[in-house]
């Protein structure tokens, strides 16, 4: 069996790492992860494996017929005597492998609801701090915060920062999403990069990623590369922004805006306050006056009662009787005369009028036939 | 209490003020908390530059936010 050993180290030796063009066949992917298929040429083909730790580059599995161009080495496997291409990357014509990968992850969070449009959640109207996930040093942070710094500067930057493309990233986004999650105090986020190659921005089409992001507690915009550029977390964002620059834009007002907003809403205030403090004045001054004239009516009313009860008084005050031209008669010892009995000519009587008395001799006596009125007994009071 | 709560809450000050029936010293209470969150939605718009922070996770869970130099 040297020989196919020797077979091995010959061919494993006479080969750099090389690009092969053909028609993928007879395509399988194993229960241990590895992947096995054909490449096929007019009149040649060769067997290829694509390990699965190997493969990390290879967007999706090829299907049967499809053409590829793969990048691999060719090696021998002496336990089969077998000659095979190892494979470490692949491009499809027409960009059908990325299409193909996008379609299946776009396929499966699709089925679980997560590109529901009803998911979209509103972004908060005036968000105090955003959460931006990125590279430290990419031009994305830099571009979100001159936007911000222009557009709004009360609202405050805060950088989660992630790795954004490499092997790592899908992992360090997803480690970001959930620090801003379990941090709890972002009103919203931005994830994304400044554009670069398909390549560069596969993180960003990450299931794993696309999973966190639909599950971030925080209202979520994408922002990943140039406009032309689509990816999975922009389908899974509550906003797609073509650009990190316009994402900054859509997640903070303009500060001159609140401003007049503000200044509004004081005006607003303050003509409520004047204008219920004035009805309550007008209220008050109401009941003052109401007070007031009820207190003159019941004076009035008194008065009148006054004068009614006085006058009463006066009519049937004696002193009235003689105002109106009656005299009272007395005898010398006081006693009111009522009676023309008991006068004689000669007796002595007072005769009391309204200003005064004057003193007086009985003339005659002459009763009348009826003596049941006499002037005196009008006046009943006894003096 | 952010920028947004405060609006929010001056709104609903502005639409209860509205109302006719509501007696004078409810009125000035509301007015009063009014004015309350007039200034701190003012204070918030005070801030002249951007903060830019970044952050940062201790071992045990807490967070921290630093400032972020260029």
């Amino acid at each position: 069996m040297a020989l196919t050993a020797t077979a091995r180290d010959v061919l494993e030796g006479a080969f750099m790492p090389l690009w092969v063009r053909g028609e993928v066949s007879d395509f399988k992917a194993h229960r241990n992860g590895h992947w096995y298929f054909c490449l096929r040429g007019e009149d040649a083909q060769l067997k290829c494996v694509a390990w699965s730790r190997e493969r990390r580059r290879i967007p999706a599995p090829p299907d049967d017929g499809m053409q590829i161009v793969a990048l691999g080495r060719l090696t021998v496997y002496p336990a089969r005597g077998e000659m095979q291409f190892s494979v470490t990357r692949m491009e499809a014509e027409g960009d059908g492998l990325w299409r193909k990968a996008l379609e299946q992850t776009r396929v499966r969070l699709q089925a679980d609801g997560l590109l529901d449009p009803s998911r979209k959640r509103a972004l908060p109207r005036y968000p105090r701090r955003v959460a931006v996930i990125t590279s430290r040093d990419g031009a994305a942070l830099r571009d979100i915060y001159a936007v911000v710094q222009r557009r709004c500067p009360s609202v405050e930057v805060v950088l989660v920062p992630a790795a954004v493309q490499g092997d790592s990233a899908p992992e360090s986004l997803c480690y970001a999403l959930d620090q801003v999650a379990r941090w709890g105090d972002a009103d919203l986020v931005i994830i994304g990069r400044g554009g670069g190659a398909r390549e560069d921005l596969w993180a960003f089409n990450d299931e794993r990623v696309a999973r966190a992001l639909a599950t971030c507690p925080v209202p979520t915009i994408s922002a990943v590369g140039h406009e032309i550029d689509m990816s999975i977390c922009d389908l899974v964002a509550d906003l797609r922004a073509p650009t990190p620059s316009a994402a900054a834009e859509a997640a903070v007002p303009v500060q001159s805006e609140l401003r007049e907003r503000l200044r509004m809403s004081a005006e607003t205030l303050s003509a409520l306050a004047s204008e219920r403090v004035g009805r309550a004045r007008t209220n008050a001054a109401d009941l003052a006056r109401g007070v007031a004239l009820g207190v003159a009516r019941r004076v009035d009313r008194r008065r009148l009662q006054l004068e009614s009860s006085a006058r009463r008084l006066h009519a049937i005050s004696p002193l009235g009787t003689l105002d109106r031209g009656y005299a009272i008669v007395r005898t010398g010892d006081g006693r009111m005369v009522r009676s023309v009995d008991g006068l004689q000519p000669g007796s002595r009587v007072e005769v009391v009028l309204r200003d005064g008395t004057a003193e007086a001799t009985v003339e005659r006596v002459m009763p009348n036939d009826q003596s049941t009125m006499s002037p005196g007994a009008v006046a009943g009071a006894e003096s | 209490m952010t920028f947004e709560a405060s609006m929010e809450r001056l709104e609903a000050i502005a639409a209860r003020l509205e109302d006719d029936e509501l007696d004078l010293d409810t009125a000035l209470a509301l007015f009063e908390e009014g004015v309350a969150e007039l200034r701190a939605a003012s204070a918030f718009l005070a801030q002249a530059e951007t903060r830019l922070k970044q952050l940062n996770e201790a071992a045990d869970g807490m967070f921290r936010i630093d400032d972020l130099r260029d």
